[in-house]
This record gives C-alpha cells, sequence and structure tokens, in this order.
C-alpha cells in the first residue's frame, strides 16, 4: 500500500478503529455481566482496565498521519484564523512590517544591480580598468580619476604587455551629424583596436573595428548603438555599407552594438575609431581611459608589476620633441593601480547605498519593534487559552511552534507586499535617476531579489514572534491559569521585554535621525559655499561644436563664436551672453598645465604644480557673476590683436605673489618658447570640480591665440559653452529664438547640452540630496515608528495599572502625582534610549565621513538637537496616556472587577 | 500518556507478543488481549486500550491485515491475522529478543550466585 493510498483510506481506517473499541468495551461489560457484576459497575470496570478510549483512539489514529506536516498545516490554519479574527491588529502590522520589507528590499534591488550583479560583458570579472596614479602631477590626476594615459603609453602597453588577452583605450566626445534630417548632435565613443575585442560584446549586426579600420589614413568607418539604429534607421539590417556624415566626414557603417552594451558607464549613439597617427604622437596628451581583460589566472598585482615594467619602456620609446627630457616623468612617480572595471563604473555610489542600507535594516529592526510590542499584547489578552491549551496536554513547544507560525505567516504577508512596495518604489528610482546612479538601466527586481525579500519576510516575522514566544509559553506558563482573570497589577518583570523594545526603538531612531541631522548640516553647509558664480536658474548654457570641416581658419572660428555672441544679446530679456570653454560643474575639462612666473627662478627643467586652464570670451565672468577681484577682464581688442593677456585666479595669486593686486602686470608663460603673457585680472575662486572640491588654481586665456604645437601657428578653442544671462532662461521661448539666433550665423551648427547652470549646480549636489532624502525618509519613519512604540507601550502599561492608579487615588495620592509616576516612567526609558543611541550613533556615523562636507561626525549640535528632540517627543508621546491615567476613577477602577 | 504499553515493557514487546499470539490463529482485538493476558497468567499489566495503537501501527506497516468478521459473541469484529511480512518479523524480533535476554542473564547471573 503506497502512503498516498493510506492518506485516502485514512477516514476509514478511524471509522473502524472507533467500531472496534466499542465493540471491545461492549464485549467486556457483557463478560462482567454475566459473571454477576451490575451493568453500571460493570461500565465502570471495563473503561478502568481499558485506559482512555479517546486518547487511545487518538494515539491510534497518530499512526496513520504523516505528522510533523498535518500539524504546521493546523498551526497554519490556526494562524490564518486568528489574524482574521483581529483585523485591527493584522492591519497595523502588516503594514508596519510591509513598509518595513519593502523599503529594505526596493534598496537591495539597487544595491543588487548597481553593486552585486557582474557587469554586462562575458567573464566580466576579467575585466580592469587602467587605473594610474600620479603623485607628483597634483590636478592633472585626481585621485577618483588617476592619471588617464596618452596614446603613446597605449602603443606601448598594448605592444609590450605580459598580462592582458586585449587591452585598448577610449574616449567620449560629441559629434556632428548632418545629412539625416536637422544637423544633430550626437553621443560619440572613439575606441582604439583592442578595445572592444576586450569588453567581447558580439556586435548585433555587422563586425567590430579591426587593425585596419585604424589607419588614419585608410577609410572611415562607424558602429552605431542599438538605440540610435532604432531611431534613425528603423532597426534596417541593411544600413551595413550606408554612409554617415559625421562631423562632415562620410563615415561606413560597419556594425551595430546589440541594447544595453555600453563602453564603461558611458551611453552613446556612435562609435568610431581612435585612429591614431604613429608619426605624430609625443609623451604626453593624458586623456585616454584603458580597458583590459586580464589573462587567465593573471592577477591584478602582476598587472600592475607588469605595468611598471613597461613605463621606462615608454618613456625611452617616444618623446616630447627634440631636446625635452624623456624620463621627467619620473617626477611624476606614476604608479599602476588597476582597478575592477565594475569598480570604475560603480564609483563612490557605493559608500551611499550601503549606508542606505544599513538605515532601512535599523528602520525596519524599529518597525519589527512595534510588531513584537503588537503580538506581547496579543499573547497576553490569550494566555488564559493558552494556559487552558497547556493543562489539557499540549506541549509548550507546540504552543511556541504555533504562535511563531502566526508571526511567520505576518512576516510573510507582509513581505509580499513589501515586495509590490519595492517594485513601485524602484520603478519610481528608476524614473527619477537620482545621484547620477551609474548602471541605472540596468535596476531591475530579479530572482535573487526575491529570494531576499523572503528570507528578510521569514528572517523578520521569526524574530518579532520569538520574543513573545519564549516569554508566555515557556514551561512555567502552567503558573496563569490560576492567576489569570484575576491579574490585579502586572509585575514589572512582564514589562521588561517591552520597555527593553521601547529603548531599543528610541536608540535606533536616535542613531537615523542623528545620521539624518548630519547630512541637512553637510547639505546646509554645501548651499552656503560660494560656488563662484550666482544666481544659477537665470543663466542658460548650452554647448557649440565648430569642427575643422565647418571652418578650417582658427580666426574664423574664434569670428564666428563672437557673432553668435552678438545675435544672442540681441534677443530680448538677454542681459549678457558669453562663452568659455567649460563652465564649473559641467563635467568638460579644458585642461591643465603648469606656468612659470617671470620674476621667479626655476631650477631646470624644474617640475610645477598643475594649473587648470581655461579659455574664454570677454564677459564671461560677469555673465556667470564671478567677481573680478583685481585688474580688468580680457576685451575682444586683445584677443583680435592677440596680445599676450592672461587672468588667474585669486588663490593662485595669493600662491605666487601674496596678494591678488601685487599679481597685476607680473607675467607669466606655458613653457620656454611662449611669449610672456601678462597678468592683467585677478578673479575669485571657482569650486570648477563641485563645491565638496576645493577650487583649484585656475588660469584665464583668450580663446584664440598663439599655439606652437599645433597644425597651424594660431588655435581657437572650437568647443565652447555659451553662456546666456536672462530672466527667461530654460523657457522653450528663449530657446527657440536662441536656435534661431545661431542658426542665423551658421545653419549647420547644431547644439547641446542645453540646460541652465542651476541643473548642472544640482547636479553636482545629487550624491548628497540623494543620501539627505534617503536619510531624511528613514529618519522620518524611525521617529513615527518610534513614537508610536514609545505611545503603545505607555498606554498599555497604564490600562494595565488602572486598578492601582484607583487604589493609589483612593488613598490619597494626588492626580498630579500620578501624572508624574507615569511620565517619569516614560522619560526613564526615553533617557536610557538616548544615552544608548548617543553611544552607537558615535560609533556608527564615523561609517560615512566621507559624505560629510563642513561637518565632523560628531558634530556636538547635531548631536544636541536630535537628543534634545526625541527626549521631548516621547515625552509627548507618553503625555497622552499619563493624562488618562490621572483621570482614572477609583470607584470606577476598584468596582471594575 | 502517549503509549502506556511503554511504560511498562520495552518498546516493540507488545507489537512482538501481538504478532506472536496471532502466528497461531487469527483473533479479533478483544480475544487478542484476553490471550495475552490469560498466557502470561497476568504477570504482565497491558492496559487493554494500548493494544489498539500497537495493531495500528503494525497494520500501517502491513505484518497484520484486517477483515471485518463475526465474533463468538455475535458482534462485528475486525479479525486479525498475521502476513508472510509479519512472520517474517516476528522470527527476526524473537531471535533478537533471545540475544538480548541471553545477554541481560549473563550480567544478572554472577549477581545471584
Amino acid at each position: 500500500m503506497s502512503w498516498l493510498k493510506q492518506l485516502f483510506s485514512r477516514r476509514g481506517q478511524y471509522d473502524a478503529l472507533s467500531e472496534e473499541i466499542q465493540a471491545h468495551l461492549d464485549e467486556k461489560v457483557e463478560e462482567l455481566v454475566a459473571g454477576g457484576m451490575s451493568r453500571a459497575d460493570a461500565n465502570h470496570a471495563a473503561r478502568r482496565e481499558f485506559g482512555n478510549p479517546a486518547l487511545t483512539e487518538e494515539d491510534g489514529r497518530e499512526v496513520w498521519r504523516w505528522a510533523s506536516v498535518e500539524d504546521f498545516f493546523a498551526d497554519i490554519r490556526h494562524g490564518w484564523r486568528a489574524l482574521l479574527h483581529n483585523p485591527v491588529f493584522t492591519v497595523v502590522g502588516l503594514l508596519t512590517i510591509a513598509i518595513g520589507i519593502g523599503a529594505n528590499a526596493a534598496v537591495f534591488t539597487v544595491v543588487n544591480s548597481v553593486l552585486l550583479k557582474p557587469l554586462n560583458y562575458p567573464h566580466s570579472e576579467q575585466l580592469v580598468s587602467l587605473h594610474q596614479l600620479a603623485p607628483g602631477a597634483a590636478g592633472l590626476a585626481d585621485f577618483e580619476n588617476g592619471l588617464l594615459l596618452s596614446a603613446s603609453m597605449y602603443f606601448t602597453y598594448a605592444e609590450h604587455n605580459r598580462a592582458f588577452q586585449a587591452m585598448g583605450v577610449w574616449d567620449s566626445g560629441v559629434a556632428n551629424v548632418t545629412g539625416l534630417a536637422e544637423p544633430e548632435q550626437v553621443r560619440g565613443v572613439g575606441v582604439s583596436d583592442g578595445l572592444l575585442q576586450a569588453l567581447a560584446v558580439p556586435p548585433e549586426v555587422g563586425r567590430w573595428f579591426t587593425a585596419e579600420d585604424q589607419d588614419p589614413h585608410g577609410p572611415e568607418r562607424v558602429i552605431l548603438s542599438d538605440g540610435y539604429w532604432r531611431r534613425h534607421f528603423g532597426a534596417d539590417r541593411s544600413v551595413i555599407g550606408r554612409n554617415l556624415m559625421i562631423d562632415a566626414h562620410s563615415r561606413e557603417i560597419v556594425g551595430v552594438m546589440p541594447p544595453g552594451f555600453r563602453v564603461g558607464n558611458e551611453d552613446f549613439d556612435v562609435i568610431a575609431p581612435l585612429a591614431f597617427d604613429r608619426s605624430k604622437l609625443i609623451l604626453a596628451g593624458f586623456g585616454l581611459h584603458g580597458i583590459a581583460r586580464l589573462k587567465p589566472g593573471v592577477t591584478i598585482a602582476q598587472a600592475n608589476a607588469d605595468l611598471t615594467r613597461m613605463l621606462p619602456i615608454w618613456m625611452e620609446s617616444w618623446s616630447n620633441g627634440p631636446g625635452s627630457d624623456p624620463h621627467w616623468y619620473d617626477r611624476w612617480q606614476i604608479t599602476p593601480l588597476l582597478r575592477p572595471l565594475k569598480q570604475e563604473v560603480v564609483g563612490n555610489v557605493s559608500e551611499v547605498l550601503w549606508v542606505v542600507m544599513g538605515t532601512l535594516g535599523l528602520v525596519l529592526l524599529i518597525a519589527g519593534a512595534n510588531v513584537t510590542n503588537l503580538l506581547l499584547v496579543r499573547v497576553e489578552a490569550r494566555q488564559q487559552e493558552l494556559a487552558v491549551r497547556a493543562a489539557l496536554g499540549a506541549g509548550w513547544g507546540r504552543i511556541v511552534r504555533g504562535l511563531l507560525v502566526e508571526s511567520t505567516m505576518l512576516g510573510l504577508l507582509g513581505g509580499a507586499i513589501g515586495a509590490v512596495l519595492a517594485w513601485a518604489g524602484v520603478r519610481f528610482l528608476v524614473a527619477i535617476g537620482p545621484a547620477n546612479l551609474p548602471r541605472l538601466q540596468e535596476i531591475s527586481l530579479d530572482s535573487r531579489t526575491l529570494v531576499f525579500t523572503l528570507i528578510l519576510s521569514v528572517i523578520s516575522g521569526l524574530l518579532f514572534g520569538l520574543i513573545p514566544a519564549l516569554k508566555y509559553a515557556g514551561p512555567k506558563m502552567s503558573l496563569e491559569l490560576r492567576s489569570a482573570g484575576r491579574n490585579a497589577s502586572v509585575s514589572k518583570e512582564r514589562h521588561r521585554a517591552r520597555n527593553l523594545l521601547v529603548v531599543g526603538q528610541v536608540a535606533m531612531a536616535l542613531v537615523l535621525l542623528v545620521s539624518a541631522g548630519l547630512m541637512i548640516r553637510t547639505f546646509h553647509a554645501l548651499r552656503t559655499v560660494e560656488p563662484g558664480f550666482t544666481d544659477a536658474a537665470h543663466l542658460q548654457l548650452m554647448r557649440i561644436n565648430i569642427p575643422e570641416t565647418l571652418i578650417t581658419q582658427p580666426e574664423m572660428v574664434t569670428r564666428t563664436q563672437n557673432a553668435i555672441l552678438d545675435k544672442l544679446a540681441a534677443i530680448p530679456g538677454v542681459k549678457s551672453a558669453a562663452f568659455v570653454s567649460a563652465m564649473p560643474m559641467e563635467g568638460f575639462e579644458s585642461g591643465w598645465d603648469g606656468i612659470y612666473a617671470e620674476d621667479k627662478n626655476y631650477a631646470d627643467s624644474e617640475s610645477v604644480p598643475m594649473r587648470f586652464f581655461k579659455y574664454g570670451s570677454p564677459g564671461f565672468l560677469q555673465t556667470a557673476g564671478t567677481r573680478m577681484v583685481a585688474g580688468r577682464d580680457i576685451s575682444w581688442d586683445d584677443i583680435f590683436a592677440q596680445r599676450p593677456v592672461v587672468m588667474i585666479s585669486e588663490n593662485l595669486a595669493r600662491e605666487m605673489w601674496g596678494e591678488p593686486s601685487a599679481a597685476i602686470g607680473k607675467r607669466v608663460r606655458k613653457y620656454d618658447s611662449q611669449p610672456w603673457h601678462e597678468v592683467i585680472g585677478v578673479v575669485q575662486d571657482v569650486r570648477e570640480k563641485g563645491v565638496q572640491e576645493p577650487a583649484p588654481e585656475a588660469v584665464y586665456w583668450p580663446p584664440y591665440a598663439a599655439n606652437i604645437f599645433g597644425p597651424s601657428p594660431v588655435s581657437a578653442i572650437r568647443t565652447m559653452t555659451f553662456e546666456i544671462r536672462s530672466d527667461r532662461a530654460g523657457t522653450q521661448a528663449l530657446l527657440n529664438e536662441v536656435r534661431l539666433a545661431v542658426w542665423s550665423v551658421n545653419s549647420n551648427l547644431p547644439i547641446a547640452s542645453v540646460r541652465t547652470m542651476q541643473d548642472v549646480y544640482e547636479k553636482s549636489l545629487a550624491r548628497t540630496s540623494f543620501t539627505l532624502v534617503m536619510l531624511g525618509i528613514a529618519g522620518a519613519m524611525a521617529l513615527a515608528l518610534g513614537i508610536v512604540g514609545i505611545y503603545g507601550v505607555i498606554s498599555y502599561t497604564v490600562a494595565q495599572r488602572q486598578r492601582e492608579i484607583g487604589i493609589r487615588l483612593a488613598l490619597g495620592a494626588q492626580r498630579g502625582d500620578v501624572l508624574q509616576m507615569i511620565l517619569r516612567q516614560g522619560a526613564q526609558m526615553a533617557l536610557v534610549g538616548v544615552m544608548i543611541g548617543v553611544a552607537c550613533a558615535f560609533a556608527l556615523t564615523r561609517l560615512m565621513t566621507n559624505l560629510l562636507f563642513g561637518v565632523t561626525a560628531h558634530d556636538p549640535i547635531t548631536y544636541a538637537a536630535v537628543a534634545a528632540l526625541l527626549f521631548v517627543v516621547a515625552l509627548l508621546a507618553c503625555y497622552i496616556p499619563a493624562r488618562r491615567a490621572m483621570r482614572v476613577d477609583p470607584i470606577v477602577a476598584l468596582r471594575y472587577e | 500518556m502517549k503509549n502506556t504499553a511503554q511504560r511498562d515493557l520495552f518498546p516493540g514487546a507488545l507489537e512482538m507478543m501481538v504478532l506472536r499470539t496471532l502466528k497461531r490463529q487469527p483473533l479479533h482485538g478483544y480475544a487478542l488481549v484476553q490471550h495475552i493476558k490469560r498466557s502470561s497468567n497476568d504477570l504482565l499489566q497491558i492496559e487493554e486500550g494500548s493494544l489498539y495503537p500497537a495493531l495500528q501501527r503494525l497494520l500501517k506497516e502491513e505484518l497484520v491485515e484486517a477483515k471485518w468478521g463475526i465474533s463468538a459473541t455475535n458482534r462485528r469484529v475486525r479479525i486479525y491475522k498475521l502476513t508472510a511480512a509479519g512472520a517474517k518479523r516476528l522470527e527476526r524480533e524473537v531471535s533478537s529478543f533471545e540475544r538480548m535476554l541471553q545477554g541481560i542473564t549473563q550480567v544478572l547471573a554472577p549477581e545471584k550466585a
């Protein structure tokens, strides 16, 4: 007989058993009666001999059961009924858990997609970013980006390495596509040979670039992104072989990359070969990102050693021109420090995410404390029922299991609702795309998130149910049967668990509120920093690139840019217009180099610190609201007469000559053969790299100047950010007029990166504001849950002590004393919680040091304010039940039982 | 409480006696109890009810089978009969029990001497 058949024949077996037992008893009775006993006595004797027939029957039935599983289902049925029976409790508990779990599941989804999931390349763990440090080249190589590669470095590494299967370099920029519809500026990525091979993602259509495509004199080719291909060619596979006009060059389309393919974290429309001309390369020009695929078994340390070995080869194979010292770069102390590509892509967001995850974990614990409290109250109310069950023979293990099953069901149901909340939350998060979150498009709920949510739900359910279960279903439970129903006042001991929970809640809420408070202080400190520009909301920005193929002559480039400015200035409502190579915090850089002062002595080929170089039109500082500290601005006459004039930042003036005014009239130059440039102006410091970063020492050059390195004796900066000061900034009407103005000068010029300075500024604060918002939400939730917790416990205490309070009042206690007594209890818990919380916050907030600005992790003001706030709010939460206690009518309270 | 027989006898003793009794002839529950009591000369204190869970276990393991029949007193009763598997099990149990008994006796013997 199979177990399945047994399962279905069981009911028959049970009936047979009952009948059989009855027959047994009858037979016995009959025998005894036949032996001369009265029927009543015989009945009695038969039962005595037999034992408990009900128990026997149950034991007999037990044999047929799949015991543990069936008990389990019975527990679930009971739990379900209990939850339905008490809808208010269930809804409150479910919502609390759902919000706690939902928030955690949502953040875990982000953490999982951004930090944990491997990048979207085959065997992405082999991919490294060729990160290198150069402590001797301050400014050029900051800690985050390190020193990028030069083209000559790429050739040396690519040809001499022993550690890589493939390697390549890339950079990104914009390109103008013409001939399709309107001229359009597209995002382009330039790649060297080896880059696509290293990333190893096969093209969707067509092919990769080969070494032949990298020939600077060969035919020009291009690969499209999937998105661009769909938008402009309707995903037509026959585009291969057709031509696209990019920056006035006709390029043959050779391939299309699949959807979701990125180079690092860079989204793009088109990829073109970098096509370096080897014969023209020098050592310098550090602007390329390197990516390599390690050979199997090669570690990052070995690859670092390999690069270190190649640096001297690089210096000896190339030069910076006749007479220059190739070992000049020894002073830079270039140190290869390869990083997994994922680390490079993810960047500094991991810290934020872990901090947010940690805080939401605390929120879940606080929520859990409330649920535990609810369960405690409920179990207490069911004391008598449980005691009766225990007296009737239910083992206490069975009762504990029943309670745990109930709380786990609560956890699972809450988790299911939480998963839905998380799903909605993640969609919302992706829609607003905060903090320049990397890999944003990859964020989605997957099986790992669901498993995480499931595990979290089960653990939460078990954890929340454990305290009530252990506390009230312990072996001593039979005692309760006697006292149940006449619990005059409840012993202190019984309140201990609840008080501890409240203390814990207050402590955790304090930690979260302190973190949120520190972020508020950080944000405030950032907002008060003078960034070097004013009224960002009324400053319209856009970038215009004038390719060589459109206008060849450098002077004409600058004259065209000048003409655009004149047209822009004529638009109604425009107060001023100007252009500059890059606005602060925009993410574009126009270069770093050293300068030498005429009145200082330098040792032979001494290395000087790197300065931030910018090129701007007259008035670009005034338009942005940057103050002149001393001297005057560069004028159009200076520019077109090619007068050697320059402006410097205040911090640079102080560093070199002590006083801003002392700098005026001094002369500087970049290299020996450059004419000396007179310093005519000193400019307020500008936070170029974001409000958190100190302002770099900057040099402002005219946009059009002599240049001995370029192909022509003069050069102009071809890509400029135009800035327009107007109250109409950001409006569509203004933008339409701006477009017409630009196209009236040259109709082939596309306009890109259209935004206001406010957008740029806010983007630079995005990481801080994202952290602030998340911690603010967590802090608010913690505060609300903490208040509910402390209010609930005090209310419950008051209800339980009603009789005691009645007796006190009857014996002459003043109502004020009662109020004080209750408040004192709340104050004690709050105070202990606050003290523990301060100690924890002291230890934990150190983890967020890197997110703070202008405030230490142990800022006394924040701590004091939060502690005071929490304490006062806790007292207020106690006040309402305390007033209720005060109004207890002694007669009613005493008569009650 | 779960199984009174286990308090007085060692686990499995009741089942073994049931199997042995049924080997001689098929019996119904009441007759089975009376027979075991009688043949042990009332030395063994068996709660009559404890027989039934034991019978259920044997049924489940298919060591005995049950058929409805009519008792001597004209009642509808279930008559239990040893199966082949039951006979085999009995043999094994008895021999292992005898070995155990022999062991216990040997340990106890010198004390008594």
